[in-house]
């Protein structure tokens, strides 16, 4: 099975510094990681690999500095990876990020499968995956928690959906965008990583797509959303009443309180 | 096309076992305030079975509604809904589509921009129209810690809202409105099956109107069945942050969080949850905060109502005496 695991370069999230006054992420606070859930995609390809043998294709869009996060992939299982990193690329919104996908693994040749994970932590908009399967005029299932069946021509998983979990079949080629219930994903092996180390990244860049993509559909120009201002948000007011535990009877009045003045009480729902 | 080719707010709403998702409604209440100075049509589009209770739309403000009826919806299918969508929208041609970001309009919506390529913004908080008409999403980034403010340039303009963000208006008994019934175009697609629902405990954390919720404070699962005793005797439902989510302690379904559920209950006791910002995230909007914690300095206390600096071994037994009182 041809798989294509979509992969972001994203700021440790968890050490990121933040600028409340201008609004702005301090990019330079906290190294870049592979977006957690994307870790997540890249085992479900590898478990798949296992089962029914095939090939793992890694692609990532962004700065040169994510070649490491292909690197990464590899030593994680990934068998190859492609980088799409080109000025014009840069300031891409969803669409523009996902148009720009679909017309890379277009040129990447035949696949069955492509993976993404469920969102990114700095974008957050869980869109890229069903806006790529658009895109490739492929169908999709989103927040796959479990891969149920595996075979040759299609995919039976377990996603939540509605408000409840369904399980569905899909029919290859096809996307799938996992949730992080669906596995752990493991440790880089050493053998792979020794060939991560040395292996060969291609870069593509606007001139190789440039045969089915004009310079009006990627990164900013290609973007049919624009960030015009950023704000911070007003923070929460609150009574901010804190007790010591020596206070605890005055602390279990005021809650008492409080949950009479809102109508919350025993039983009520 | 241009600006002056596309006309009017559509909502799309979301329908389940014959019930219309409440999240449709707040968009209608917040589509006729965004109208106000500047009236413009307010449609709704549902696809659904026969039986569905359309009126409701126009109820709560939808001054025409589009039905697409058939029992071909009674399953989460996002690509049969999106192949009879697409016409509808190619042929109505509103200048703004409203979907609520649950998980179905997560899905959906991406794959109903890219048909049409044009832009969505997810999951907004907030909407403004302004001077020039062009809709404002406002949307949370960064772990909530700025708001984005986001126009579109290509139509319609599409944005997902998160569900429970703006209020429920009341049903309007007396409102008139148009409601158009349409076969359905597409009846079948053979790509992706949808075989079962898989029966299993439902808990609907994001709709509580009380959530009992533990973090690291809590040392084994078992304990947390003493913060279900507080939840079931408060009729809500326990949370998690995502360190004992993770430790196995319980599900999932109950993590709270940035990457968990989104919760806006009445009330949010968090017992041994230190306040991180991914934490913070997904509770912070709760009516009342109780923050229970033996550390003075959690961030925590810092959005509480009310803290108490204390260990919730001992303070939870004392709050479910009290509740328990009062049930009797
Ligand atoms: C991308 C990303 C996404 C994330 N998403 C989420 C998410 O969705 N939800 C989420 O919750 N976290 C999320 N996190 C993790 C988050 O950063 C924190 O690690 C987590 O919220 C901390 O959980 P905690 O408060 O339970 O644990 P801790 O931070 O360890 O806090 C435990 C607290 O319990 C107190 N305590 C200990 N014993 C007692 C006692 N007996 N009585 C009272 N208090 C006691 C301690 O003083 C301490 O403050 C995310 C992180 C990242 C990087
Ligand atoms: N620049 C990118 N390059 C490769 N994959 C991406 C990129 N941006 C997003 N993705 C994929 O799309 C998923 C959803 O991202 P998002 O829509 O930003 O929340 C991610 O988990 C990745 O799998």
């Amino acid at each position: 099975m041809q798989i294509i695991v979509l992969i972001k370069q994203v700021p440790e999230m968890d050490r990121v510094k933040f600028d409340s006054e201008k609004g702005v992420i301090d990019r330079k606070s906290a190294g870049v990681e592979i977006n957690p859930f994307d870790l997540n995609a890249l085992e479900t390809a590898v478990q798949i690999k296992e089962k029914v043998g095939g090939e793992i294709i890694a692609l990532t869009m962004g700065p040169p500095r994510a070649e490491k996060t292909l690197r990464e992939a590899i030593a994680r299982g990934a068998d190859r990876g492609i980088l799409l990193s080109d000025g014009k690329f840069a300031g891409a919104d969803t669409r523009s990020t996902s148009f720009t996908l679909a017309h890379a693994i277009k040129k990447i040749g035949p696949f069955d499968l492509v993976i993404a994970g469920e969102m990114t932590v700095d974008g957050d908009t869980a869109q890229v995956g069903p806006q790529t399967a658009e895109y490739l005029d492929i169908p999709h299932i989103s927040y796959v928690t479990c891969l149920d069946e595996i075979t040759a021509l299609s995919l039976t998983v377990t996603c939540n959906i509605w408000d409840g979990s369904y399980r569905k079949r899909l029919h290859l080629p096809g996307l799938i965008t996992v949730t992080k219930d669906i596995n752990f994903p493991r440790l880089p092996e050493l053998k792979n990583k020794m060939r991560a180390r040395e292996v060969e990244i291609p870069r593509w860049d606007f001139s190789t797509l440039s045969d089915v993509l004009s310079p009006e559909d990627t990164g900013l120009k290609g973007s049919p959303t624009q960030v015009k201002k950023i704000t911070i948000p007003p923070p929460v007011e609150r009574k901010g009443q804190v007790f010591s535990a020596e206070e605890m009877e005055k602390a279990l009045a005021a809650i008492e309180k409080i949950c009479r003045e809102k109508q919350i009480s025993g039983g009520q729902s | 096309m241009t600006q002056q080719d596309y006309k009017g707010l559509m909502v799309i709403a979301e329908q389940k076992d014959g019930t219309i998702h409440p999240v449709a409604f707040e968009l209608l209440g917040k589509a006729r305030k965004l109208v106000e100075k500047d009236p413009q049509e307010i449609m709704a589009l549902v696809l659904g079975p026969e039986s569905l209770n359309t009126k409701a739309l126009i109820e709560r403000g939808a001054d025409k509604v589009f039905h697409v009826a058939g029992e071909i919806f009674n399953h989460p299918d996002e690509l049969i809904c999106k192949e009879n969508i697409i016409p509808l929208l190619r042929e109505i041609k509103p200048a703004i589509v409203l979907i609520g970001a649950t998980t179905f309009g997560r899905s959906l919506a991406p794959r109903l921009a890219a048909a049409l390529d044009t832009g969505l913004t997810a999951d907004c908080t907030d909407l403004q129209i302004d001077e020039d008409g062009k809709l404002v999403q406002i949307r949370p980034a960064f772990t909530e810690n700025i708001l984005a403010h986001i126009k579109t340039k290509t139509f319609p303009q599409m944005a997902t809202i998160r569900y429970r963000e703006f209020s429920r208006p009341d049903p309007d008994p007396e409102k008139k409105g148009e409601i158009i019934i349409r076969e359905p175009s597409v009846k079948e697609q053979n790509r992706v099956e949808v075989l079962e629902k898989i029966a299993r405990e439902e808990i609907n954390i994001a709709e509580a109107e009380v959530v009992v919720a533990g973090g690291r404070g809590v040392k084994n699962a078992g304990d947390f069945a003493r913060l279900k005793e507080l939840a079931q005797v408060l009729g809500g439902t326990i949370g998690a942050s995502r360190d004992v989510v993770d430790a196995g302690f319980i599900s999932k379904a109950h993590q709270v969080g940035y990457s968990g559920h989104r919760v806006k209950p009445r009330l949010y006791i968090a017992c041994g949850i230190s306040g991180a910002p991914q934490h913070k995230a997904g509770m912070k909007e709760s009516e009342t905060i109780i923050a229970i914690n033996t550390d003075p300095s959690a961030p925590i206390f810092s959005i509480a109502d009310i803290g108490i600096v204390g260990d919730w071994y001992e303070v939870i037994p004392r709050l479910l005496e009290i509740f328990k009182e009062k049930t009797d």
